[in-house]
């Protein structure tokens, strides 16, 4: 019995690690590959199959000019949107869960949970409900097709998952925490950064962690919001296919595309496996 | 120059958390606020912290209107029941946290940790992580980190109650000790608590709260002889004084159709009926007393607390010494009636076998 469970579950494990894996693999294998190894005939393993080269990876490099498709100036465009988006949003939406986890407001018949309520609901609607308005506010203040203005429509979508985590990260923090800090001498604010702050590193790490992905992958608002000056990685990435797929190219980009998130998750899952993303405070 | 309290009520919503407290409290002394969950005790010391602002009232230390200081600048300190330290920090980080914050010199500071290090018994703990230590240790850090501090106010609020019993006996020994020596006469120790034994054993000014409201002051002994209502003899008994409702008459005491002589300090007790009040530990099991059947048993340590019925009268008895009852059995046991309080039909104390000593 103990053995049939055994081999059923390294089984499971298996097949869905090869689920995962394979189509890494296949990126890989795909992004060494010519013309000529991809259409012919399929092709799996590298100098047995097919003779590996790196035009795919080239391509990417290489400016249009000479032929290539240049996605270094879309990848840094990314980080810069992505990152900044996540910070602001992190630093804002920290300050916003503390204060709606501490302090109740009234303000007619809004109480704190229908402002969590508020923020949450941004994310509620279908994306394309919300491109019309940001692309005619956008167009107003004229920032359409510019950094700035992607940083500003990430951080509509990024705070409230920042909001979303970090009131329940505080409300999980006692309220004795912040008293006894205020009793040992400290003002609300330094309350807060000395007590409250560095306990809630966990807490801002998963926001954090949530912020980057969903800012990185985003490709509709990208898509949207942009035009000539300004491009985004996803778009770029997915504007390789064009009459003939460059399957090798698209299979590089689409591998250092899921690079950062891969380090990404790396780093959190040692926190997550720890154990201690919401257990230090216990 | 002591603390005073005048007429203070808090009232965030319907219900009264405090309800027109007033005290006077002088510097090296201790003072409990015995009362059950709920009774407004944390309320209490939170306004005296000046975490809570109350409705109405006033509160003045050293001759400054309190309520106009705010928290960090009051130089209180508080131990909560829940162990509350900062986790990010380890022992010795701890206990400097709140010395660091009033910019007191590194040479200074040094000194006064190890002092309170020494005072709680956690010397060579000082690296250790908080969430490396056990219950009692983490409330013995809290507790160093209010002594360090020195503060002129020093807030405990029920720190004993989330430890397990051993603990928290070893604990409250250490407690008395720290009490008695470890704090200078500036000090104004309050000190608050569900359970009745540990107020004895601080000996300390009582306060007793019930639903915000102070229901008697005064030295514990005090308390335990002449609680002045039936409310403050259930709370301030563990078991709860247990209450028979009787009458008086011709030199006899009746209840459940059980006559007994009226002890001597009931003699000027008019005959009418009366809430008669005896404690647990003045029933006694005796063959020629009176038979009630057992509803339930607990042993508890080396006593057995047994749950008795007779008619609609129940009643509880502590027997000093373990022994094994079955349910419904039925046993005898004798009133010592020289133990017996009276209270009137008010719930007012009217006799005690101690001597009423109010009017």
């Amino acid at each position: 019995m103990e053995k049939l469970y055994k081999f059923l579950k390294y089984t499971f494990i298996i097949l869905w690690t090869v689920f995962i894996v394979a189509p890494f693999l296949w990126a890989i294998s795909t992004s060494f590959k010519d013309f000529q190894s991809v259409n012919s005939k399929v092709t799996y393993i590298p100098w047995l199959d097919f003779e590996p080269t790196l035009e795919g990876w080239r391509v990417l490099v290489k400016s249009p000019a000479r032929g290539g498709v240049d996605i270094v100036e879309p990848y840094f465009n990314s980080l810069f949107v992505t990152c900044t988006a996540s910070l602001i949003s992190i630093v804002l939406g920290t300050l916003a869960a503390y204060a709606l986890s501490r302090f109740t407001f009234k303000a007619g018949f809004v109480r704190n949970n229908d402002i969590t309520f508020f923020f949450i609901s941004q994310r509620i609607m279908p994306p394309i409900v919300l491109s019309i308005p940001f692309f005619i506010f956008l167009s107003t203040i004229g920032l359409l097709d510019s950094l700035i203005g992607l940083v500003v429509v990430y951080i509509v979508l990024l705070m409230p998952i920042a909001v979303w985590i970090m009131v329940d990260f505080f409300n999980r923090v006692p309220k004795e925490l912040d008293e006894t800090a205020l009793i040992d001498g400290c003002n609300p604010y330094q309350a807060f950064y000395k007590v409250v702050l560095p306990n809630s590193i966990p807490g801002l790490i998963v926001a954090g962690m949530f912020c980057i992905i969903f800012g990185w992958i985003d490709f509709f608002f990208a898509f949207i919001l942009t035009f000539t000056e300004v491009q985004l990685l996803p778009v770029k990435v997915v504007a390789l296919n064009s009459s003939i797929t460059p399957w090798w190219s698209l299979s590089a980009s689409a591998l250092i595309s899921v690079a950062p998130l891969i380090i990404v998750a790396f780093i959190v899952e040692r926190y997550l496996s720890k154990g201690n993303l919401s257990g230090a405070l216990k | 120059m002591n603390l005073i309290g005048e007429n203070i009520t808090y009232k965030p919503d319907d219900q009264f958390h405090l309800n027109d407290v007033s005290f006077n409290f002088k510097k090296g002394n201790l003072y409990t606020i015995l009362g059950r969950t709920l009774s407004g005790k944390t309320t209490f010391l939170k306004t005296i912290a000046g975490l809570l602002n109350p409705d109405s009232g006033n509160l003045s230390f050293e001759d400054n209107d309190f309520i106009k200081i705010p928290v960090w600048e009051r130089n209180v300190a508080m131990v909560y029941q829940q162990f509350i330290n900062y986790p990010h920090l380890n022992v010795y980080e701890n206990i400097i946290f709140p010395l660091k914050q009033r910019k007191i010199s590194e040479d200074q500071i040094k000194k006064d940790v190890e002092e309170a290090l020494k005072t709680v018994g956690l010397v060579g703990f000082e690296n250790r992580k908080i969430q490396e230590l056990s219950g009692g240790q983490q409330q013995r850090v809290a507790l160093a980190r209010s002594l360090a501090k020195k503060a002129k106010i020093l807030l405990l609020d029920e720190p004993l109650v989330n430890l397990d019993y051993k603990l928290r006996e070893q604990l409250r020994e250490e407690f008395k000790r720290i009490f008695t020596q470890g704090l200078s006469d500036d000090t104004i120790l309050i000190y608050s608590t569900t359970d009745p034994q540990e107020v004895m054993e601080l000996n300390g000014e009582v306060i007793v709260l019930d639903e915000g409201k102070v229901l008697q002051k005064g030295p514990a002994k005090e308390i335990f002889e002449n609680p002045r209502t039936l409310k403050v003899a259930e709370i301030s008994n563990d078991p709860p004084m247990n209450i028979l409702k009787g009458t008086k008459s011709s030199g006899k005491l009746s209840f459940e159709n059980i006559l007994i002589n009226s002890p001597s300090h009931f003699k000027n007790l008019n005959d009418q009926s009366y809430n008669f009040g005896i404690r647990a530990s003045e029933i006694k099991l005796d063959n020629q007393g009176e038979e009630f059947e057992i509803e339930l048993a607990e042993i508890s340590g080396s006593e057995t607390l047994l749950h008795l019925k007779k008619g609609e009268s129940k009643v509880i008895a502590l027997i000093e010494e373990v022994m094994n009852f079955k349910i419904h059995e039925k046993v005898k046991i004798k009133f010592n009636e020289n133990k017996l309080y009276a209270f009137d039909q008010n719930e007012e104390l009217v006799s005690s076998p101690y001597g009423v000593s109010h009017g």
